[in-house]
């Protein structure tokens, strides 16, 4: 199974002024795999998609993206590689068409001077009309984006993060804040995604969760607690303890700690 | 990118470029040679507001030292001038402070071309420095625009101490001829009339590619979201120090031809005073549009110049008064205000759902 393994978390520990937010964090992710990462708050979900994708140091402890070790890369360096982040607020560029926004998302040389006297090819565009019409945009591809509705901010931030084509996505609470039409539509597209790339989610949303996911890891106080499928998640006793407020009731549902 | 069709929209704003390349290539049938030296002066300012308005409107990153920028360019020209006027000998100043031979550092401004290329090339490099050390350090915001404000002051006071070098406060004055031509005649103000003319389109049009370029979104995204960016693959730095570097180099250009059409520079022309003024006309015309910026360039000194001759007791007031309104009722510069209305006429047609984009 090693071999198949896309992203190695080993022993990870991060530390903010004494405070430790993740303990000894091991995660192993592999390739086309759709991964829940759930948790109280403060349990470290958020800080160890920062320190895969580079925002934040880990103090001790290795991260390996395929055979590369990305512990002490940068940020830009990372997103290169292929690990794209998306963050719990949506963040595209608001001044920008929604056109625009994917243009610069989109799988291209970075440099300055490749960007300077870049030619917009008939590829490119069709494969940028093909991700508007994947995430339902192609009608406001010339909008500004900043005045886009928020769940249609988080699918266009979605639709970039595809055309960044990474390997693997992060993602941060990307239902956060959408009504349950487009939480379904978001999960769709998770799975569809998920048949090519893999991905980590960092979800509150337990309906949500247990409608779409495979496995699940939970963490607790910055240390793993328990790994596996949420049937088998939902009947551990510890997680029941910390996570679902000391009830075992497994119709629990939405509770977001 | 896809507008590139010949819409109503994109033919009027053709017809308003030849129209106003036009007035500027015709003016000097109309105005007296004083006027045409003061409307020459005002187009170099507006060189400087085009770079500024790249960093500032379209990248986020607000230079408060662009006086330094302009103010090299204009040293380097001010000294092949100098040199040309004392036929190679060590100017006046320099004998005053008891310096017999021309330092080595001066001797190949003799040459036009030279002179010409540091002018461009001394700013720019300065501005990769500075931005080598600050935004790879990610120093950004009001820390950047402090640290641009100190270049100001560490440069001017070496001007003004090292004067035996620079002829120190009085700046460098006293020019005859440029390549052979008395500056002073009024064909020679014509030609360099023409040539700022020249000047400020290629610049424009340099510009327009460049904003309107993929390296150009990316300046905008870089503004929008810097981290985003970062995530996405971009190296912010590099972008940030290549287009102050440039802009840098564009505000060089303009102190050159300001040089040739004012006949002095001093460190007083490109201190803190003069290096905010730049920044407020590029807000007063419109950050984040090209038109705005060298228009705002153009009126704000072409008021300052008629206010100043006609109250020259409260002309201040009048400029304060002017900046207090463009700040409060138009946030966005005149520009802005052209964009609103056409904004309005367009909410009220009923296909129009949400917003357009406003930039280029």
């Amino acid at each position: 199974m090693k071999e198949s393994a896309i992203l190695l978390c080993d022993d990870v520990t991060v530390e903010f002024d004494g405070f430790k937010a993740v303990q000894g964090m091991n995660l192993k992710l592999d390739k086309g795999e759709l991964r829940f990462l759930i948790g109280p708050n403060g349990a470290g979900k958020t800080t160890i998609l920062d320190v895969i994708c580079g925002k934040v140091r880990p103090t001790t402890g290795r991260v390996t993206f395929g055979k590369v070790d990305i512990t002490r890369k940068k940020e830009h360096q990372i997103a290169e590689l292929g690990i794209g982040r998306k963050f719990q607020a949506p963040s595209i560029f608001p001044s920008m068409t929604v056109f625009e926004n994917l243009e610069i998302a989109m799988r291209q040389k970075r440099t300055v001077f490749a960007t300077l006297f870049a030619r917009m090819a008939e590829e490119e565009r069709s494969r940028i009309d093909g991700q508007l019409t994947m995430i339902g945009l192609q009608k406001k591809a010339e909008w500004r984006a900043g005045g886009l509705s928020h769940g249609e901010k988080q699918w266009l931030e979605i639709g970039m993060m595809l055309l960044q084509e990474p390997e693997i996505l992060l993602l941060d609470e990307p239902v956060a804040g959408m009504t349950d039409k487009e939480t379904d539509k978001t999960g769709e597209l998770l799975h569809e995604i998920a048949r090519k790339r893999s991905i980590v989610v960092v979800e509150h949303d337990m309906e949500f969760v247990r409608n779409f996911a495979s496995k699940v890891t939970v963490m607790h106080e910055g240390k793993l607690l328990k790994e596996g499928s949420m049937d088998e998640v939902q009947r551990d006793d510890r997680v029941a303890e910390v996570y679902l407020g000391k009830r075992r009731d497994a119709d629990v549902s939405r509770s977001t700690a | 990118m896809r507008l590139q069709k010949f819409t109503p929209q994109r033919i009027w704003i053709l017809i308003g470029y030849a129209a106003a390349a036009a007035a500027l290539f015709s003016a000097p049938l109309f105005v007296s040679d004083f006027r045409l030296n003061l409307l020459a002066k005002f187009l170099a300012f507006a060189i400087v507001a085009l770079g500024l308005d790249l960093i500032w409107g379209y990248t986020g990153i607000l230079s408060l030292g662009h006086g330094i920028f302009f103010g090299l360019g204009a040293y380097a020209m001010a000294m092949y001038l100098k040199l040309e006027a004392s036929g190679g000998k060590p100017p006046d100043f320099m004998g005053w402070s008891g310096l017999k031979e021309l330092p080595l550092f001066w001797q190949p401004f003799q040459s036009f071309w030279f002179a010409v290329a540091m002018g461009i090339a001394i700013p720019a490099l300065l501005a990769l420095v500075l931005g080598y050390f600050t935004f790879r350090n990610r120093i950004r915001g009001v820390y950047f625009t402090i640290l641009t404000q100190a270049l100001v002051i560490i440069t001017t006071t070496l001007l003004i101490g090292q004067q035996a070098f620079t002829g120190g406060t009085n700046g460098i004055t006293g020019y005859s001829t440029v390549l052979g031509y008395a500056i002073g005649s009024p064909e020679t103000k014509r030609v360099l009339y023409y040539i700022t003319v020249v000047a400020l389109i290629a610049i424009f049009i340099f510009c327009r590619y460049v904003i309107g370029s993929r390296f150009g979104k990316v300046l905008r995204a870089i503004r929008d979201g810097e981290n985003r960016a970062r995530f996405i693959g971009y190296n912010p730095a590099i972008y940030q120090m290549v287009v102050f570097t440039i802009s840098a180099g564009i505000a060089g250009v303009a102190g050159m031809l300001f040089v040739l059409h004012v006949g002095i520079i001093s460190p007083s022309m490109l201190g803190i005073v003069p290096s905010i003024e730049m920044v407020l006309w590029v807000a007063i015309g419109g950050r984040g549009t090209l038109v705005g910026a060298a228009l705002g360039a153009i009126l704000m000194n072409w008021a300052k110049s008629e206010f100043s001759t006609a109250y020259p007791q409260g002309w201040l007031f009048f400029m304060g008064l002017l900046f207090v309104v463009v700040v409060v009722f138009l946030p966005k510069g005149v520009a802005g205000l052209v964009s609103q209305i056409k904004f309005r006429k367009k909410r009220r047609e009923p296909n129009h759902e949400g917003i357009r984009n406003p930039a280029v």
